[in-house]
């Protein structure tokens, strides 16, 4: 095994295209793990900790550009505003001490249907920027996951940061679990509601062979709530409306049976999941409504 | 390959490192410190937490190579590591705990129920006198995280503690005493100040 430990974003990108096989490593939380165990013994580890740019993040005008190694722990202090979606799903990562290392980056690197960043980063929309030796490319987050761990990225490719649209109203995120911590998902739901441009968006984690929206859901509910004019009059969504987003957030899934759950737990759990989020958002948005109103 | 690195506050240099190997591994077989424990290497257990350039990680998980040129603290160092920070910082420049001392370290001292004869860290003495310490092993880890804790939030609420301390497991005690000695620690920090 080599251990590369290039110094700069130009030399990592040079390396990767010298070694397509080299598998980077930044908060190590996944990788580390393979090579404890004997699972995985890389020819070369492509060290990315010296890569300080990878670390930081850049609030704009529309959107958060993440750069691939930014800690858990600093997006979850740093960005709750700005992507309350992700900061949730943050927070329910493993515990502080791997919130410290790990990083977004390697949540998209490994793709696992269960990585807890992805059905956040489906609701809120996004973009990954990756780069090898032959230029730069933005990958839509729906274009990414392409198979159970594995992604749109080349074998020269390195991912540089995510860019996550800014909230334009509630996020939220729910996952299923044996206790608060340490918990790999049963499974996952991120919502996050689009007031200006009148849409929802979803993401589900751990009941499918990737992370998958729930499309059929997100039209149902754009629609539903149009023709009723909740976002003008932000009534209270009426409970059969609720119930079949519930029910096609289901029929969404595509899950297992395995040591975590049954593909039927997890097909009604992320219903029970797309209904109490729905509540969740929903409520807030209504609150934040009111206050508008109230200061007009 | 060859690793330079600071350990509780002195440089040292470990060689023949495989390039898979974890720091946990370096400290413990290389080093000669054993007092991060080696459980379940996934992280899952917090037994082998230390400090990275000061924030907390499970040592099993970073890689050897990534910590050339970083400053690590185990719980070996905790002690002169909490000293120095309650007497704001190093003068003398002689501080940290040598790789002689360290290895040599012992919680025991002259009194092995009390810590008596020791210089130990608030946080260390208040897992001895809760009864925070059963079979010992999550013990350092626990310590490491919580000091670390404390260093940011002197005033701890238990929800606090237990979120800082959810990535240590503990199969001994049941968390209660663990809980104890934090809030005694913190009740002791804030009469010390």
């Amino acid at each position: 095994m080599d251990f590369l430990r290039p110094a700069s974003w130009e030399e990592a990108l040079a390396a990767k295209a010298e070694h397509p096989t080299a598998v980077p490593i930044a908060g190590g939380t996944d990788v580390m793990v393979e090579i404890n165990f004997d699972h995985r013994r890389p020819e070369y580890l492509l060290d990315l900790n010296r890569i300080g740019d990878l670390c930081e993040w850049e609030v704009g005008e529309e959107s958060v550009r993440l750069g691939a190694s930014v800690p858990y722990t600093k997006i979850m202090e740093n960005l709750r505003a700005e992507l309350p979606g992700l900061a949730l799903a943050s927070h329910t990562v493993a515990s502080p001490q791997i919130r410290n290392r790990g990083g977004v980056g390697g949540n998209l690197g490994t793709a696992s249907p269960a990585g807890d960043a992805h059905p956040a980063l489906l609701a809120a929309g996004a973009e990954v920027e990756v780069e090898s030796v032959r230029g730069s490319r933005r990958i839509p987050i729906d274009a990414f996951y392409t198979g159970v761990k594995r992604n749109a990225l080349a074998a020269d490719e390195l991912i540089r940061a995510v860019h996550v649209k800014k909230a334009d109203g509630p996020q939220q995120f729910s996952k299923v679990g044996t206790r608060n911590a340490m918990v790999i998902a049963v499974c996952a739901f991120g919502l996050a509601l689009h007031p200006e441009t009148r849409t929802v968006r979803t993401g589900i984690g751990s009941a499918a062979p990737t992370p998958v929206r729930a499309k059929a859901a997100e039209e149902f509910l754009t629609a539903a709530l149009e023709e009723g004019g909740f976002w003008d009059n932000g009534q209270i969504i009426t409970p059969s409306v609720a119930k079949q987003f519930a029910n096609l957030c289901s029929a969404a899934c595509n899950p297992i049976d395995d040591v975590r759950g049954t593909a039927s737990y997890r097909r009604h759990a992320v219903g029970v999941m797309a209904r109490r989020t729905l509540t969740w958002t929903w409520e807030s948005y209504r609150g934040a409504r009111r206050l508008t109103e109230g200061a007009a | 390959m060859r690793v330079n690195f600071t350990v509780n506050g002195r440089p040292q240099e470990a060689d023949d490192v495989w390039e898979g190997e974890s720091l946990l591994y370096v400290l413990r077989e290389r080093l000669g410190l054993p007092g991060s424990k080696n459980a379940c290497e996934q992280g899952e257990c917090g037994s082998c937490t230390v400090r990275l350039d000061g924030v907390p990680v499970c040592s099993c998980l970073v890689a050897a190579g990534q910590v050339e040129g970083r400053e690590v603290v185990t719980v070996e160092g905790l002690a002169d590591f909490a000293k120095q920070r309650a007497e704001g910082g190093c003068a003398s420049g002689a501080c940290g705990t040598s790789s002689q001392n360290a290895q040599g370290w012992d919680a025991k001292g002259s009194d092995s129920q009390t810590g008596e004869g020791t210089e130990l860290s608030t946080i260390q003495q208040a897992f001895i006198d809760a009864g925070a310490v059963q079979c010992g092993f999550c013990t350092p880890g626990l310590l490491v995280a919580a000091d670390e804790m404390l260093e940011r939030n002197p005033n701890p609420s238990d929800a606090d503690i237990r979120e800082a301390l959810s990535g240590n497991l503990c199969r001994c005690t049941g968390y209660e005493k663990i809980m104890d000695a934090v809030r005694l620690a913190a009740a002791r920090q804030s009469e010390a100040v």
